[in-house]
């Protein structure tokens, strides 16, 4: 009699949860496990991409970056230039509106503006053209440019980090090296910060005031139409078995960074899509010291470019043939400046001549340390396809096991390899961070004045580079993109080893999926 | 008693503070540069230096304990770098996860490894305790995330009828936080189980060959009273100090299963704070773990009254 209570009692509470009010709503919240942990909410701060995606759902941009790499109005009405192209007229859209109600205003551009220029490559590069900028009506701002400068709607609209979010004056007042504490937006969606719980997740809820432009959704522009109540970040589901058995199972939806082990078996599984959200993809690249023997020598370099073919590294870190491409291309394949230009030392070398150029660089002996993260899934094996072909090609090779971590802050450190230094690392680049040459931060060849880890220099480059950040006629633009790609390949800056596409898995009632990075969530449905 | 108690609260001051002393250098000459990992990828190595000195790395190392022991004194573990939280806010949000886990799988090990252990250590040598010594063998062998991954394709895709991951809270129903819990508390359970089923049945079996258990019997005492009143109960010091053992390593953190069913608990954070070299974290949750780890072996202690009035403090 007791058991049949029991039985009874469990059955009642299991048939209430069924009828919960959440339970009920479940089919309005789109539930995402992205590719990483998010702690750090403020994307000027930091170039981290979580944070990055973080800021694409809270904050809107002036501009955005279309599918095609085209730059394209988003807060933005209407904008004119003077016919030297030194004054810059903006107006905003009608309606915009920040979180707490407060309409967006020429001020809080400007302010945005200001502080993302002390942070962002390129809009610190942006910010040595600009005089000055000011708001001669509330939705209206100006810039006002010392010279004619190529690129200001690219950085205006650059889709990736730091991306020039827009947030109230107060926020952006903050010094740029200090985090900001408030967290709203005039974006697509509203951050519960009371619900956020770093390691386990992070809510926004649809923002109801939002006016979408009226073009379809394509890269970080067009309309950012919300069609779900509220999104939620699986931040705690970080394994990728986990994650697979949790989007069979309809416990989430749309699953970031499916990984590739996983990617055939979840292909066949008939409740799951893989959308092509973002096939512009990401690049491997293999970057030198340039301060410390051999690699202050450019000879050496060519020589590890010749040995580096790119199709063992696909093959050894990605493997599924369909989701990688060879790409003799400093920019990446497939936008506008993407092309093999001046490759030839690596799309048409073999080991035969890595072993020669070896020879007759005047290399020592000096074992070459490789940092290998033992801990990123996403690049781990890469360090030890670098070692093989290095010592086929006839370096000695010192391959260090580390944590990507104690990797990041490695690589910081300028010292010599033997004392607590490096020689080389290899990451991966989103396509949006490196497709033009003042984006590309391997492309910076100011020496330790450029700042990125590798501290390259060469002043052919750097002039090349300049001409570049002036020109303003997109003909002359290529012609110096291929040229500075050229001279890259000739100094040896670093090495591409290739591209792939980090497929995204849904469950099959997720509609809308729209081309861009892969990691923005308007326009989505879910049946 | 109260003078014990005094003395071992007293003799935690000096263990939490040796505790703090090397975690903070451990730390320190570990390889890692938070600021690094904090500015992202992009960052250029002036930024870096930038981040570096607005969280006051650049600071001498005496002068960074100096701080951070001050704000301990006060109660305070700080501010995390990572999270841009208050580590003890940090802590309170995993807290839960962790301690509903950990209850949830030492009752489902002690509720099956004592009655477990005792039937094999009465029936010593037969069928069944030679199938607990060899459940016993497979349960330490079986690696947990293995055992999650079997359990969580039977269980929850198979017959559909448990989660595959995540947690509720007990604020957001008793049947959600509950069926969250079961699968990872089994996973975790099946090695606590055969630890303390072990011990158990060795404790007992050398009890049951005592005196008083013949005397027990020669008085005609039924078999059950004579296997948990005497036998049982003179044997529980060991099993007490085992279930005290598995208690605290639980709290520690339970990395894997957190993991593999996505529970959001202080491993998970540990591991997080640990991978981003988030060092008032760190150093927070250690300081915390530690503190744990005193108390509970304390209690374990104490209990030892109760099961055995010969012991005495």
């Amino acid at each position: 009699m007791k058991l049949h209570r029991i039985a009874a009692a469990f059955s009642l509470v299991a048939l209430a949860t069924l009828f919960t009010p959440a339970a009920l709503a479940q089919d309005k919240v789109l539930r995402i496990v992205p590719h990483s942990n998010l702690a750090i909410l403020d994307p000027i701060w930091t170039t981290a991409y979580m944070s990055r995606n973080h800021g694409y759902m809270i904050y809107d941009t002036l501009f955005g970056t279309d599918e095609k790499a085209q730059v394209k109005p988003q807060m933005v009405e209407e904008w004119s230039a003077s016919p030297d192209k030194r004054l810059w007229t903006f107006k905003l859209r009608p309606g915009l509106e920040f979180h707490d109600g407060k309409p967006v205003t020429g001020e809080d551009v400007i302010a945005s503006i200001s502080r993302w220029g002390k942070r962002d490559a390129m809009g610190s590069a942006l910010m040595t053209f600009v005089d000055r900028m000011d708001t001669p009506a509330p939705d209206t701002f100006r810039i006002f440019l010392r010279e004619q400068c190529g690129f200001l709607l690219e950085a205006l609209g650059k889709p990736s980090s730091n991306v020039l979010f827009i947030m109230p004056k107060r926020m952006a007042d903050v010094d740029a090296f200090k985090q900001i504490e408030e967290h709203i937006g005039s974006g697509p969606y509203i951050f519960k910060r009371d619900e956020f719980k770093p390691g386990d997740k992070a809510v926004y809820l649809r923002n109801p005031k939002y006016v979408p432009r009226k073009e379809p959704p394509s890269g970080s522009t067009g309309g950012k139409n919300v069609y779900v109540d509220r999104v939620e970040w699986n931040l705690a589901l970080r394994d990728a078995q986990a994650q697979v058995n949790a989007l069979q199972k309809g416990e989430v939806d749309i699953l970031e960074a499916l990984a590739f082990d996983h990617y055939e078996a979840t292909k066949k599984d008939s409740s799951i899509q893989i959308p092509n959200t973002a096939p512009a993809g990401l690049q491997y690249m293999a970057r030198f010291n340039h301060l410390h023997k051999p690699f202050d020598n450019p000879k050496v370099r060519q020589a590890v470019l010749a040995a580096f073919s790119q199709q063992p590294f696909l093959q050894a870190q990605v493997g599924v043939k369909e989701l990688y491409r060879s790409c003799p291309s400093m920019f990446t394949c497939g936008t506008p400046y993407g092309s093999p230009f001046g490759s030839d030392i690596q799309s048409k070398s073999n080991m035969k001549k890595a072993q020669e150029l070896v020879k007759t660089s005047g290399y020592d002996g000096t074992p070459i340390v490789i940092m290998k993260p033992t801990d990123l899934a996403s690049i781990q094996k890469l360090p030890d396809v670098a070692a093989q072909l290095l010592r086929q090609a006839g370096f000695k090779v010192d391959l260090q096991a580390m944590d990507w971590q104690t990797l990041v802050g490695r690589r910081a450190k300028k010292d010599a390899p033997d004392k607590g230094g490096w020689h080389m690392f290899l990451t991966a680049w989103q396509a949006h961070d490196i497709w033009n040459p003042i984006a590309n931060a391997a492309m910076d060849t100011r020496g330790e004045q450029s700042g990125w880890f590798g501290w390259a220099k060469d002043d052919k480059l750097v002039e090349l580079r300049n001409q570049f950040m002036r020109e303003t006629d997109d003909g002359k633009k290529k012609k110096l993109a291929d040229a500075i790609q050229a001279r890259a390949f000739e100094v040896g800056t670093h090495v591409p080893l290739g591209e792939y596409v980090q497929p995204v898995a849904a469950r099959k009632n997720i509609s809308g999926f729209f081309v861009s990075n892969g990691n923005l969530y308007w326009n989505l449905k879910k049946n | 008693m109260y003078k014990f108690l005094a003395r071992r609260l007293l003799a935690t001051i000096p263990v939490l503070a040796i505790v703090a002393v090397l975690v903070f250098l451990m730390l320190r000459l570990t390889p890692g540069d938070p600021a690094a990992i904090l500015a992202g990828d992009a960052a250029n190595t002036e930024q870096i230096a930038k981040i570096r000195e607005g969280l006051g790395l650049d600071r001498p190392l005496i002068v960074q304990f100096g701080i951070w022991a001050k704000d301990i004194l006060s109660g305070d573990l700080g501010e995390s770098f990572y999270f841009k939280m208050k580590v003890t806010s940090l802590i309170g949000q995993r807290l839960e996860a962790t301690v509903s886990l950990a209850t949830l799988t030492i009752i489902f090990a002690v509720f099956t490894a004592v009655p477990l252990g005792v039937l094999a250590a009465w029936r010593f040598g037969g069928w069944f305790d030679r199938m607990l010594m060899g459940f016993s063998v497979m349960g330490f062998s079986i690696p947990v995330f293995v055992l999650a991954y079997i359990l969580i394709w039977i269980v929850s895709l198979k017959l559909g009828w448990l989660p595959v991951q995540g947690y509720k809270p007990i604020s957001e129903g008793f049947w959600p936080f509950l069926r969250h819990l079961i699968l990872p508390a089994i996973t975790l359970s099946v090695i606590y189980i055969a630890l303390i089923a072990r011990v158990t049945r060795a404790s007992v079996l050398e009890a049951l060959g005592e005196d008083y258990i013949r005397t027990a019997r020669a008085k005609g005492l039924p078999e059950s009273r004579v296997l948990i009143r005497h036998a049982l109960a003179n044997a529980a010091v060991p099993i007490v100090t085992v279930i005290g053992i598995g208690i605290a390593l639980l709290i520690g953190g339970v990395v894997v299963t957190e993991s593999v069913y996505a529970i959001p608990g202080l491993g998970r954070l540990t591991v997080d704070a640990v991978l981003a070299r988030d060092f008032p974290t760190i150093q927070g949750v250690i300081l915390f773990f530690s503190a744990v780890y005193v108390v509970v072996n304390l209690l374990v202690d104490l209990s030892y009254v109760f099961f055995d009035p010969r012991i005495r403090y």
